[in-house]
């Protein structure tokens, strides 16, 4: 066996472990299994069993426990081995209870007084068993037991024991925060640790509070970035290298916490911008380890306040990961790109060939990440393409858990950027079809408002369009086999509400088709419920157009069944039914509206009404009402809910005014309604939460059961208003613009990798129009209008993957606007901005590069008055971000550049990738310039040095 | 943090099973075999990363790696770094191969109190303490050194023991 451990096994261990390797089935091994734990139940509670057998049996009990089985009877004995004096045996007791034992088990009390006195033990390696049980046992109520040991032992002189009592102060942290808040000081103090080691454990109980309170651990930022540069140059003892890296789980975890604590503050970030440059360029990208730390660099480059040269690192380096073979790597990538395209949204159109790539993947981890990264990519021109992906995909898999989040993702998707009605419609249908009983049931109520609303503009005609398709695509989908239960209850619920409408299909044909859904779902009432409320809309439109009513005898059969249905809520609608067919034309017309699922009913909440009666009541002796909440022993009523409820919508709400006082309003009131109301104070927000099913009463019910419907959407209406309307118009519009751009670069990427694919070019768009939507959005407004117009005509020559570049920290400065303002806005901006931003925005860039250093006032100031020109119109936030962050910019961008960089020169390369998308509108000269150093990039070099012709343009 | 350390080998024997949050032993059984199912419906050569929030729960990840006839999985959240554990199961590994001269799975199910001594050693209460093997090692074969030595004096009257650990 090689073990040089000095563990000693008996044989008939190596024979349990040999057997159960040998055992054929589970079985088997159970049987072996139980057959040991009958020997250890019998053998470990003989008196004076040697200790090294007594050993050997709970190490057994733990392996028959990893198995599966109960050795819960061998607990007791593990516990009893912590009190032992010999190190080998007190080990193995304390690794049993903590594998055995939970924090809150019984027989803690009996290891705490252990763990206290170990605590003390002058053998460091009993102290670090100890405290190893700390981290797992010690509960909240436990903690001030051992803590005041705890904390002495972080001056212990083993560093190992250090590292350790950190790491037991840190889950105490996690425990109870408050528990250990008056200690957070010795974290910072053991970050100047001698021993890096332990420096190493305290970044990670620092990563949490870190991650709780960013704002109180600035000042630590000076402090991260130096231990960061001195990791990162080797400062370290060689035993902390792996595969030549120095330290990388430090510097990973360092890189972690920068990330958190340069979020969202400049000043912060400037101090890390050296030394993640630094990093970048010493990883080494051949080793596992040092792509680890690149990703890492990434994600803190993602995160800090944006650096256009880091952001082109980042690029680079993702894309070395996504050209990567390696599937992890990939995957990497495809995270980091997720990451990044936060901020500058042009790089994502590079490695378009690579996403779908790693789409089409079989390795199923890297899809669903794909899929995650497409969701962030999503906008109103690419969403079609990337949501039948999703549906695709949904429809493929299984597992149900992602099933229900792909779902989700495509309903939020579709909701949010669908371009036309029909298309959400065919998209819900689909993701009901095939997820339905995952899918919220909001989402339902959702679809068939739109339905019933439409567009919500005047165009009626369009309405019954998307009405007539409904109810034609939802007869269709009837035929279907098995359908999920929401999904059906839109299906019921439409063709009530429209099934005749147009005409198109006779008041028979439906009736017999949502007989026949109510026949084949038989065990589901809400279907039920919601097809014979259908019916009963059918026959009363039918009626109310004069016609004659024919019940088919399937119909006329289900009413039987559901009349005597044991379900009151389907009997009553049966009886519904009945009345309302005994009605005239002109009764049911009043009832049953047709078409009027989205009138408004107007509810007069505070009763007025009633005031007359209410004085002559009070007049006659009555008690004032005395409202819910200051009644003492009545609470119970509130609970009375959906069947009152109609009730007393129609007649009821009157009285609940007086239901205290019961002898005089016995006096005044009729006693029949009396009797159903009296107690019913029927809570206003009852009334709204009743939903789709009211269709008690005949006089309402229609009504209701849409404005009730629509009531309860209010919340997810806003979403829908929204995002339908405007952004839908306006960003197709920035999207298409920005396709040039995105084709060009594809087509670059294509005949470099001559795989130009027919299927691809769908797909392309796919990737190209997000992140140019963003991009032109947030900064080129003008110049990507101009472009728009060749935008499908593919590769216009125009150095535009520059201009992509170039939008870095431009785009990085909207994306921080686009946080604190609502998402939509950027596209709208792009829209009204392109005359004047078209000049103005970009000459910012370049000037802030270059010249920044030199006079910054008067730039910033002309960047505020562009930019405010081109938000005016659009939304006042935006402005004032906007009038704040280009100054910080520019400030920050100047720093850096002239920090990092060598020369002057190098600079230059920064500015006039920057500058070139101002010169594309503005001289000709220049533009060429560009061409040509776009050629030059897209033949796959890039410009370490400047290129000269730029450089007179900019220098003037 | 991480949540769970797992070794188990290609038949879905688990050979080392380590929670940092407790979990019943029905619920570590069955995210065992969950695990289990999921690693050996992979592909060869595709990429060590699960998204496991079918299994455990929201924002957790696995990672996981296949030597020779074992499975070393690790699964944590979001705080950690997927490339970086996956080397966290390199050092781990190597660990075990510097302990056990080319550690095979033998090793491993014999040595089951030593392979939780080297898990201790790396991770802590669900993070990473040390990530340097030799630095390990070190650790462990002082503690194998100790507990030998102490073994031995146990068979010597109890009240020596007890002065020679001082």
């Amino acid at each position: 066996m090689g073990s040089q451990g000095g563990f000693y096994q008996s044989k008939e261990f190596l024979d349990l472990v040999k057997s159960i390797g040998e055992a054929r089935s589970k079985a088997e091994e159970d049987r072996i299994v139980l057959s040991e734990i009958e020997t250890l139940k019998r053998r470990i509670s003989e008196p004076d069993t040697p200790k090294r057998k007594m050993k050997e049996y709970i190490i057994r009990l733990v392996y028959v426990e990893m198995l599966g089985h109960d050795a819960s009877f061998g607990y007791i004995h593990a516990v009893k081995m912590t009190h032992d004096d010999t190190l080998l045996v007190k080990r193995t007791g304390y690794l049993a209870v903590t594998l055995f034992l939970n924090e809150d088990h019984d027989l803690i009390i009996l290891i705490v007084n252990t763990i206290q006195k170990d605590l003390k033990s002058d053998n460091y390696l009993v102290v670090c068993v100890a405290l190893n049980a700390v981290c797992k046992l010690i509960n909240e109520e436990t903690i001030p037991a051992v803590l005041p040991q705890i904390v002495e032992l972080l001056a212990h002189p083993k560093e190992a024991v250090r590292k350790k009592a950190i790491m037991a102060l840190h889950r105490f942290y996690q425990k109870s925060p408050s528990s250990v808040s008056h200690l957070v000081s010795n974290f910072r103090k053991r970050l100047c640790d001698n021993d890096p080691g332990v420096m190493g454990a305290t970044l990670c109980p620092l990563f949490d509070l870190i991650t709780n309170d960013v704002n109180s651990y600035k000042d630590l930022v000076i402090s991260f970035v130096s231990i960061l540069k001195q990791v990162a140059e080797r400062r370290l003892p060689k035993a902390y290298d792996y595969h030549q890296m120095p330290a990388p789980f430090i510097q990973i975890k360092l890189l972690k916490i920068l990330a958190l604590l340069g979020s969202g503050d400049k000043q912060a970030s400037e101090n890390m911008y050296t030394v993640v440059g630094d990093i970048f360029r010493k990883c080494d990208s051949s080793s596992n380890i040092g792509n680890a730390v690149l990703y890492e660099c990434i994600c803190c480059v993602s995160s800090i306040y944006p650096n256009p040269k880091l952001l082109e690192s980042a690029a680079d380096a993702i894309s070395r990961f996504l050209k990567s073979d390696s599937h992890n790597l990939k995957y990497m990538g495809i995270d980091a790109l997720g990451r990044l395209i936060k901020i500058s949204p042009e790089i994502a159109e590079q490695h378009q060939l690579a996403v779908i790539d790693c789409l089409e993947d079989p390795d199923d981890t890297l899809k669903r990440k794909t899929f995650e990264l497409l969701y962030k990519m999503t906008k109103s021109t690419n969403v079609e393409v990337i949501v039948d992906r999703m549906i695709d995909y949904m429809i493929s898999i299984n597992d149900n858990h992602y099933k229900t989040e792909i779902a989700s993702r495509c309903v939020e998707l579709a909701e949010q950027f669908a371009p036309s009605n029909q298309w959400f419609i065919q998209t819900m249908n689909k993701v009901f079809e095939h997820a339905g009983d995952l899918v919220n049931i909001k989402v339902a109520h959702n679809l068939m408002r739109l339905i019933a609303e439409g567009f919500g503009e005047d165009d009626n005609t369009a309405d019954s369009q998307l009405r007539s398709s409904a109810v034609e695509s939802y007869l269709y989908i009837l035929g279907e086999p098995k359908l999920p239960s929401v999904f059906l209850q839109v299906i019921c619920w439409v063709l009530g509400e429209y099934g005749t409408a147009d005409g198109k299909y006779s008041a028979s044909y439906i009736t017999g088709k949502l007989c026949d859904v109510a026949e084949a779902y038989s065990n589901d009432e809400t279907v039920k419920a919601y097809a014979v409320t259908a019916l009963m809309k059918i026959y009363a439109f039918e009626i109310a157009a004069g016609r004659m009513v024919d019940m088919l005898p399937e119909c006329h059969s289900l009413m039987e069944e559901f009349l005597a249905s044991h379900s009151t809520d389907l009997q009553q609608r049966a009886y519904e039914l009945q009345a309302v067919i005994g009605l005239d034309a002109h009764a049911v017309e009043s009832i049953m509206p047709s078409d009027a699922s989205c009138e408004d009913i107007e509810v007069d909440k505070a009763l007025s009404f009633l005031n007359g009666y209410i004085q002559e009541s009070i007049e006659k002796g009555a008690q004032p009402y005395i409202p819910e909440s200051e009644r003492s022993g009545m609470l119970n009523i509130s609970n009375f809910r959906n069947q009152d409820h109609h009730e007393a919508s129609s007649h009821g709400l009157r009285f609940e005014a007086y239901e205290l006082p019961k002898q005089t309003v016995q006096a005044r009131i009729p006693p029949a309604s009396l009797a159903s109301t009296e107690l019913v104070p029927v809570p206003e927000p009852v009334y709204p939460r009743e939903s789709y099913q009211t269709t008690t009463v005949p006089s309402v019910s229609s009504d209701a059961a849409s404005t009730e419907l629509k009531l309860r959407l209010d919340g997810v209406q806003k979403k829908w208003g929204r995002q339908t309307h405007f952004p839908s118009t306006s960003t197709s519009n920035s999207t298409s613009q920005k396709t040039v751009n995105g084709i060009t670069q594809v087509d670059g990427s294509n005949t470099a990798n001559s795989r130009t694919r027919e299927t691809y070019d769908s797909r392309k768009q796919v990737e190209i129009s997000p992140e140019k939507q963003k991009l032109a959005a947030s900064l080129f407004g003008g110049p990507s209008k101009t472009e728009k117009k060749s935008a499908t005509g593919h590769k216009s020559s125009k150095p535009s993957s520059h201009m992509v570049k170039s939008h870095a920290p431009k785009s990085s400065m909207e994306v921080a606007s686009e946080k604190t303002s609502p998402v939509q806005q950027p596209p709208d901006l792009l829209d009204f901005g392109e005359p004047t931003v078209k000049s103005t925005a970009p000459s910012l860039d370049p000037f802030k590069d270059l010249e920044g250093l030199l006079e910054p006032t008067t730039q910033v100031s002309s960047a505020v008055n562009h930019s405010s020109t081109a938000a005016v119109t659009k939304s006042p936030d935006i402005m004032g971000l906007y009038t704040e962050t280009p100054a910080g910019a520019h400030h920050k961008d100047s720093d850096i550049l002239s920090g990092l960089s060598n020369s002057p020169m190098t600079n230059m390369v920064g500015g006039t990738t920057t500058m070139q998308v101002a010169q594309t509108s503005k001289s000709p000269n220049l533009k060429d310039s560009l061409e040509k150093d776009a050629l030059v990039r897209q033949m796959g070099v890039t410009p370490s040095s400047q290129n000269p012709n730029l450089f007179k343009d900019l220098l003037g | 943090m991480i949540k769970a350390v797992m070794v188990m080998n290609t038949q879905g024997k688990s050979r080392l099973a380590k929670f940092y949050e407790y979990l019943s032993v029905e619920k570590q059984q069955e995210l065992i075999r969950g695990v289990f199912s999921v690693l050996c419906s992979r592909a060869e050569n595709v990429s060590n990363f699960i998204d496991a929030e079918s299994i455990f729960g929201l924002d957790s990840r696995l990672v996981y790696k296949h030597f020779a006839t074992l499975y070393f999985v690790f699964v944590f959240d979001s705080s950690e770094n997927e490339l970086a554990v996956l080397d966290l199961i390199q050092v781990f590994v190597e660990t075990l191969d510097k302990c056990f001269q080319n550690v095979c799975e033998l090793d491993i199910v014999f040595n089951y109190s030593k392979i939780h001594t080297i898990l201790d050693e790396m991770v802590f209460g669900g993070q990473v303490v040390e990530t340097s093997s030799s630095e390990i090692m070190k650790a462990v074969e002082e503690i194998s050194k100790l507990e030998a030595a102490s073994n031995a004096i146990s068979l010597i009257p109890k009240s020596a023991s007890g002065w020679r650990s001082r």
